[in-house]
C-alpha cells in the first residue's frame, strides 16, 4: 500500500548502523512495563548525584524514585550545626518541568517562607530541561552558605540580613534552637 | 500519454482536482515509490487518527476529510465551552457542554459525504497499543506537552523492526498566539518529540520572591494568590481550575493584593487566564499550521510529492510575531534521548540468576561494559549504586533471583552508569530456557 516512506525509512535505517536483530517471539508480553521517560531521566540523575559529606537522601519507598527527602547539614556558614530537610516531588513532566521542592521545617531564612517554599531561580523561572537534580541540590546547599537579602520570601529575615548582619546571625542561632524571632516561633533543627 | 492518466476516486465531481494532484505524477514525484493507480484506493481504506478536536483539530478534520481520507478517528476528552466558538468552527452555541470529538465528527461527516469519522470522547491514555496499531498515520493538534510525550513514547515503543506496519508516522502541529510549528516524526528513524523537548518554550515564570514582596503587574497578584495565598489558607481541599468558585476566591485575593500595591488591571478573566496559563489562540495561526500538517499527511499517504520528515528537514517553524517568518530545518535525533535514543535491546538472562549475576554481566557485555550499572524496571528499583541511602535499601536485592524480584520475560529494564553520563541503556529481558 503506502510503501513510499517505508522505503525511505529502510534506506535511512541502513545508514544508521543497526542494533542486533530482534530475537524471535516474546514481544507481546512487553506491552506493559515500559520504563517511562521521566523515570529513566531521574534514574540517570540519581546515579550521577554527588552528595558530598553534608547531604544525604531518604527514599520512603525505594521503588518510587520520583519522591524522596534530601537532608542538608551545612558544615560552614551561619546555618552550620543545623539539619534541614526538603521533600522532592518529581512529576511525569520532568524534565520539562522542575522538581517540586519544599523545606519540611519552619525555618528563619530570607529565601524560604514559613510554608517551606523556596526562592531558587532554577526551581522556577530559570529551570531548563538540561539542568539536573545535581544542579538543584547544589543550589539548595548554596542558599545556606549565602542567604540572599535581595530575593526575599521571608521579608523580616531579609530585612534583618540587610540591615544588621550580626543581628541576623544571632536570630538564625535562636531560630535554629527552636526560639522565636520577631514574634514567630521556629522549629528546632540543631543536630 | 500514460503519465497524464488520472485515476478518479468514487465521487468525481468533488475529487477531480485533488485527483489531478494525487494520482498523476508531477515534477516532484519520486518514480521509484509513486504509483498513481493505487493512491485513491489506498486512501479509501487507510485509517488516520486525529488527536485533539479543538482549534487545530477542527481544522485538521475538515482538511483531511477534503483531502481524500475516508476513515478518520478523532480523540478528545473535552467538552465544548462557549469560549471555543470563535475559532472552533465545527461547534455551535447549542453544542456547548457536548463532547468535542462527537460534535466535530458529526459535523464533518454531514458536510463531506462518504467520509466516516469515529469519535472517542476520552483520554489518549485510555487506549493501549492495540488501538493505535490500527492506524497508518497519526496527526496531533494538542495543547499539552505531556500528551505529546505520551503518544510519542507509545508510537516509538510500538516499533517492531520486523513488522513494517508497526511504524506509524506522527505529524504534530502546535500553535501559541501568532507562532506555530509543524513537524513529522518517523518513530525510531528521525528525531522524536522527546529529542525536541527543548524546542518548547518553558512557561514564563516570575521569581517567587517578586510575587511575595514586590508585585508590579496584575499577573503577579494573581500568581501570588495562586501559589502563596492558596497554600496558606487552603479555602478548598484541592484547587480545581475549572471551578468558578475557586477562581472567584483567587480573583478576590488577587484584587485585594493589587489594591494594596496600587496595581490596576486584575479582573476575573485575567485571573482565569493566568491560573490556567491560557495563551490567546489565534484562529488563522491554527489554519496555517493545520494546513501544513494536512498537506504532509496527504503527501505521506500518496507519495505525490516529497514530505517533511525524511530524509532531511523534519521541523517547520512559523512565526507571525514580527511580520512573517518560516524556517524548515532538520532537528537531529539525539543519541541520549531516553525515548528513542536507545531502543530496548534483547537481553538473554536466566530467571534463576541472582541480580548480582545480572549486574556483573553488564561489565562483560561488549556494547555496554558498565562498571557501576544501576538498574530499574517500571515501578521497581532493582539496584541503584547511588545515592548511598538508595544503594543500602536496594543492596538486599542483589542476592535475590530475577524470579524472586518479580521480573518477567519481555519486561524492560533501564540501566544507567555514571561513566556514561549521556547514555541510557534499555534492555528487554528474554528468559533462557
Amino acid at each position: 500500500m503506502i510503501a513510499g516512506w517505508r522505503l525511505l525509512t529502510a534506506k535511512q535505517k541502513k545508514q544508521q548502523q543497526q542494533a542486533e536483530n530482534a530475537a524471535e517471539g516474546g514481544s507481546s508480553a512487553a506491552k506493559k512495563k515500559k520504563v517511562t521517560a521521566a523515570q529513566l531521566r531521574v534514574q540517570k540523575d540519581l546515579s550521577e548525584l554527588s552528595l558530598g559529606s553534608t547531604m544525604s537522601t531518604d527514599f520512603p519507598d525505594p521503588d518510587d524514585i520520583l519522591s524522596f527527602i534530601l537532608y542538608i547539614e551545612p558544615d560552614e556558614g551561619m546555618y552550620k550545626g543545623g539539619r534541614f530537610s526538603f521533600t522532592f516531588n518529581i512529576t511525569p513532566s520532568f524534565p520539562h518541568e522542575p522538581p517540586k521542592v519544599l523545606c519540611r521545617e519552619k525555618i528563619y531564612h530570607p529565601n524560604i517562607d514559613l510554608e517551606g517554599k523556596v526562592c531558587l531561580n532554577i526551581l522556577r523561572e530559570d529551570w531548563k530541561p538540561v539542568l539536573n537534580l545535581n544542579a538543584v541540590i547544589v543550589g539548595l546547599q548554596f542558599l545556606f552558605l549565602e542567604p540572599n537579602a535581595s530575593d526575599p520570601l521571608n521579608k523580616e529575615a531579609a530585612e534583618d540580613l540587610r540591615n544588621n548582619r550580626e543581628g541576623f546571625k544571632r536570630n538564625v542561632k535562636q531560630a535554629m534552637a527552636g526560639g522565636s524571632v520577631r514574634g514567630e516561633t521556629y522549629q528546632r533543627v540543631l543536630i | 500519454m500514460a503519465s497524464a492518466q488520472v485515476y478518479p476516486a468514487s465521487e468525481p465531481a468533488r475529487w477531480i482536482y485533488l485527483d489531478r494532484i494525487r494520482t498523476r505524477p508531477g515534477p516532484f514525484t519520486n518514480p521509484d515509490i509513486y504509483s498513481g493507480e493505487q493512491v485513491a484506493a489506498a486512501m479509501e481504506t487507510m485509517k488516520i487518527l486525529v488527536i485533539g478536536a479543538g482549534g487545530l483539530g477542527c481544522e485538521l478534520l475538515k482538511n483531511l476529510a477534503l483531502s481524500g481520507f475516508k476513515d478518520i478517528h478523532v480523540i478528545d476528552m473535552d467538552t465544548i465551552d462557549i469560549s471555543n466558538l470563535n475559532r472552533q468552527f465545527l461547534f455551535r452555541q447549542a453544542d456547548v457542554g457536548k463532547s468535542k470529538a462527537e460534535v466535530a465528527a458529526r459535523f464533518v461527516e454531514k458536510r463531506v459525504k462518504g467520509v466516516k469519522i469515529t469519535p472517542h470522547n476520552c483520554r489518549i491514555q485510555d487506549f493501549d497499543e492495540d488501538f493505535y496499531m490500527q492506524f497508518q498515520l497519526v496527526v496531533c493538534g494538542l495543547d499539552s506537552i505531556e500528551a505529546r510525550r505520551w503518544i510519542n513514547a507509545t508510537l516509538i515503543n510500538m516499533v517492531d523492526e520486523e513488522v513494517e506496519d508497526s511504524y506509524k508516522p506522527l505529524i504534530d502541529g502546535g500553535t501559541e498566539g501568532f507562532k506555530g510549528q509543524a513537524r513529522v516524526i518517523f518513530p525510531t528513524v528521525t528525531s522524536c518529540i522527546e529529542c525536541q523537548l527543548d524546542m518548547h518554550a518553558p512557561r514564563a515564570a516570575v521569581p517567587l520572591c517578586t510575587l511575595a514582596s514586590i508585585p508590579r503587574q496584575p499577573e503577579h497578584c494573581v500568581e501570588w494568590a495562586h501559589v502563596i495565598a492558596w497554600d496558606q489558607e487552603k479555602p478548598f481541599p484541592e484547587l480545581d481550575k475549572d471551578d468558578p468558585e475557586h477562581i472567584t476566591w483567587l480573583y478576590q485575593k488577587a484584587l485585594a493584593r493589587a489594591q494594596e500595591f496600587n496595581i490596576s488591571g486584575v479582573t476575573y478573566s485575567l485571573t482565569q487566564g493566568v491560573v490556567k496559563n491560557i495563551i490567546p489562540a489565534i484562529a488563522a495561526t491554527n489554519s496555517v499550521i493545520a494546513a501544513a500538517c494536512c498537506n504532509e499527511a496527504l503527501k505521506i499517504a500518496s507519495n505525490c510529492a516529497p514530505f517533511l520528515g525524511l530524509p532531511e528537514e523534519n521541523y517547520m517553524m512559523y512565526s507571525g510575531n514580527d511580520s512573517v517568518y518560516t524556517y524548515t530545518f532538520k532537528h537531529e535525533k539525539k543519541d541520549d534521548c531516553p525515548v528513542c535514543g536507545q531502543l530496548a535491546r534483547d537481553l538473554a538472562v536466566d530467571p534463576a540468576w541472582t541480580l548480582r549475576e545480572l549486574v556483573e554481566s553488564f561489565a562483560a557485555r561488549p556494547e555496554a561494559q558498565l562498571k557501576k550499572p544501576s538498574l530499574r524496571a517500571e515501578g521497581k528499583t532493582l539496584y541503584m549504586q547511588s545515592p548511598p541511602s538508595l544503594e543500602a535499601q536496594t543492596r538486599p536485592n542483589l542476592d535475590k533471583t530475577l524470579t524472586e524480584l518479580g521480573l518477567e520475560a519481555g519486561q524492560e529494564i533501564g540501566v544507567t552508569d555514571p561513566a556514561f553520563a549521556t547514555v541510557l541503556f534499555k534492555f528487554k529481558l528474554k528468559f533462557k530456557q
